[in-house]
């Protein structure tokens, strides 16, 4: 927002510095998360709160007390805790009669909510129950989505969507081959979503691409989704608005054939200066009756002959 | 003989690469869809729940799993690959999946009305050098800040003007000047931002200054003369004084019943004008506008050529780098939009 061009100015270079991290950039930064708990948490949802903000841990904030609101019906408290962190995802949850075992998936856009989506653990598989060797903190995973409601339910679509952008790690340019260890699978099926997580291990195959193996190191959920809160297509198609600044612009005289081989044009064709429009005047108009092609040509003619 | 061995050695060789890449492949109906930039691969197969029932329900999900991560990493390993400190690393491509972003994109910062002058006249920016000489210290010294060149600020001795009063305090006179600077600077700021957010900008009735003309005493004189519970209308004048200029007008309206000949004669000239089929032409208004319009034009005109080059124009003091020696003098190259012009009206 208007940060920066406030009333009060910045007194201090670093008070300028903070703000202007907080300031709408080109290219933003990694989305950070802050994970939070209800009025009333079983140990299902402290632990697996715990577990993914070990999945998604430089860049998340882990709120240790309670915090007695509810999103679906009031969620200014979010958007003050979002203001003050400066996150944009965010994770809620609780545990009651009605719901039990609940999480919420959101996030924000300009610190407004944008999507919500809530999930029931039905079953739950915490990092620490299945003794195997764990992937190291930070680890950008692969993420795997399964299942054709994905593809063809609304709700899923966004769900799948706000899971890519809480999982999905920072944007990399490079990856190193050996480091990709972690697998996220996300399976929706018969109206349940499975969330797995598996240590990925690559073995000989033979020929230049590793043969895989998987092996599940936790936390594992099975998901069933109940309400939601999604954007009106407006706002959504608002928050993905890129600036002008990030598009590519096209460069003239320079073209690529099917084998990616460069060409530049460094000289310009002679102008086809019959195609040329001229100013047109009131007098020189054709008219409507004359159908005479030979007549009008050589009016042409004759028109040209005293401009040269 | 031999052409028999090499024939049944190709189809071994074949056979084997078959067999390597066997340990590798996964068959799928849909292909499925990849984002390498973001890791991501989307499986639209119909999963047969039946199978998912029949078998185990870990073991289904992991094979599952497994093929499809399998055709990721096939995906991941055909991209360009360089060595960067003993570790294979992969460049990835450009995330294809739209997200949301956090914030808006960041807008344009409105023009301050310097900037909307500077730009009207073709006034560029000036780059200044950080050092300057500091003739006492003999020195180079920063331009600004602590320990700054040539600082009339640390000075202990200041000269009396013959023309000022020998009891005024000069040090105290410059502190004060500094202050108002920074006051007046401050409230030029809050009236740019307040005219960047379409707010009605508040108006300030009279900003104090060092020596306040004699159109603004009169201004003032009247303020205070209308700030008073009826509007100043009790208000006595002075004698001599004249009317204030500028001040609303009331309205006044013709008696109903009085002078018809002015009447006939008012309603005959507003019917001239209307039935001329000219509009009527406010010379002074017209000429205003052309000017400012050429101006605007050379303005651009000005931008779009010094864009290119950028040659320091003579405002260095002394001896700058040496580089901008060359600059100097360069008062003729921004001409052009310095000729004189008249007053608006009379052209």
């Amino acid at each position: 927002m208007t940060q920066l061009d406030s009333v009060i100015k910045p007194k201090t270079k670093r008070s300028k510095r903070f703000l202007e991290s907080r300031a709408p950039k080109l290219t933003e930064d990694v989305k950070s998360a802050m994970i939070m708990k209800g009025g009333n948490t079983s140990l299902t949802i402290t632990q697996a709160l715990k577990d993914l903000y070990s999945l998604r841990k430089p860049n998340a904030v882990l709120y240790k007390k309670k915090n007695i609101t509810r999103p679906f019906e009031d969620s200014t408290s979010l958007e003050f805790f979002s203001k003050k962190t400066d996150c944009s995802l965010f994770l809620f949850g609780s545990h009651n009669k009605k719901r039990p075992n609940n999480l919420i998936f959101g996030r924000l856009f300009d610190f407004h909510v944008l999507d919500m989506i809530e999930l029931g653990i039905e079953k739950y598989v915490s990092l620490s129950e299945i003794k195997a060797s764990k992937c190291p903190e930070g680890t950008k995973p692969m993420l795997v989505f399964a299942g054709e409601a994905f593809d063809t339910d609304n709700e899923h679509k966004r769900l799948k969507s706000l899971l890519i952008d809480f999982f999905r790690g920072p944007t990399v340019s490079a990856v190193r081959l050996a480091g990709l260890e972690h697998v996220l699978h996300f399976t929706a099926l018969d109206g349940k979503i499975f969330m797995r997580s598996y240590r990925c291990l690559l073995k000989k195959s033979g020929c230049r691409t590793p043969r895989i193996e998987l092996e599940e190191i936790g936390p594992s959920f099975d998901f069933v989704l109940r309400r939601t809160h999604l954007a009106s297509d407006d706002l959504y198609k608002l928050a993905h608005k890129q600036p002008k600044a990030l598009k590519v612009k096209k460069k003239k005289n320079i073209s690529h054939d099917a084998f990616g081989t460069k060409f530049g044009r460094v000289h310009m064709q002679k102008q086809d200066l019959s195609k040329l429009h001229t100013r047109k005047m009131k007098g020189l108009r054709k008219r409507k009756g004359e159908v005479v092609t030979g007549d009008i040509s050589r009016k042409r003619i004759s028109r040209k002959r005293p401009c040269s | 003989m031999a052409a028999h061995s090499v024939e049944a050695l190709l189809a071994k060789a074949e056979q084997e690469e078959a067999e390597k890449l066997r340990s590798i492949a996964v068959h799928k109906e849909l292909d499925l869809e990849f984002d390498v930039g973001n890791l991501l691969a989307c499986d639209k197969n119909r999963i047969e729940s039946r199978d998912f029932r029949e078998q185990k329900k870990e073991d289904f999900l992991r094979s599952l799993a497994r093929d499809n991560t399998q055709l990721l990493i096939n995906e991941i390993w055909k991209l360009p690959t360089e060595r960067v400190e003993e570790a294979i690393v992969a460049k990835l491509p450009e995330p294809t999946t739209p997200l949301p972003r956090e914030k808006p994109p960041p807008k344009p910062k409105p023009p301050t009305k310097w900037e909307q002058f500077a730009k009207l006249k073709g006034i560029q920016k000036k780059k200044k050098t950080n050092l300057v000489w500091d003739e006492n210290a003999k020195e180079w010294r920063r331009r600004w800040g602590y320990k700054r060149a040539n600082d009339d600020t640390k000075e202990w001795l200041i000269e009396v003007p013959e023309t000022a009063d020998p009891n005024e305090d000069q040090f105290a006179k410059r502190v004060k000047a500094k202050k108002e600077r920074v006051a007046k600077n401050e409230l030029n700021r809050l009236k740019n931002i307040a005219r960047a957010q379409k707010v009605k900008v508040p108006g300030v009735g009279l900003t104090p200054t060092a020596q306040q003309s004699k159109d603004e005493l009169v201004r003032a004189v009247s303020v205070a003369k209308t700030s008073t519970a009826s509007v100043g209308r009790f208000q006595d004048r002075l004698p001599k004084e004249k009317a204030p200029k500028n001040t609303g007008k009331k309205r006044k309206f013709e008696p109903l019943i009085g002078d018809f000949s002015n009447e006939k004669q008012k309603q005959l000239e507003l019917l001239k004008v209307m039935d001329s089929k000219k509009p009527k032409l406010d010379i002074t208004k017209a000429v205003n506008k052309q000017m400012r319009e050429e101006d605007r034009e050379e303005a651009s005109a000005k931008y779009k050529k010094g864009a290119g080059k950028k040659g320091r124009k003579g405002n260095m003091s002394g001896k700058g780098k040496g580089k901008g020696g060359k600059g100097k003098g360069g008062k003729a190259a921004g001409g052009g939009g310095g000729k004189k012009r008249s007053k608006p009206g009379k052209r």
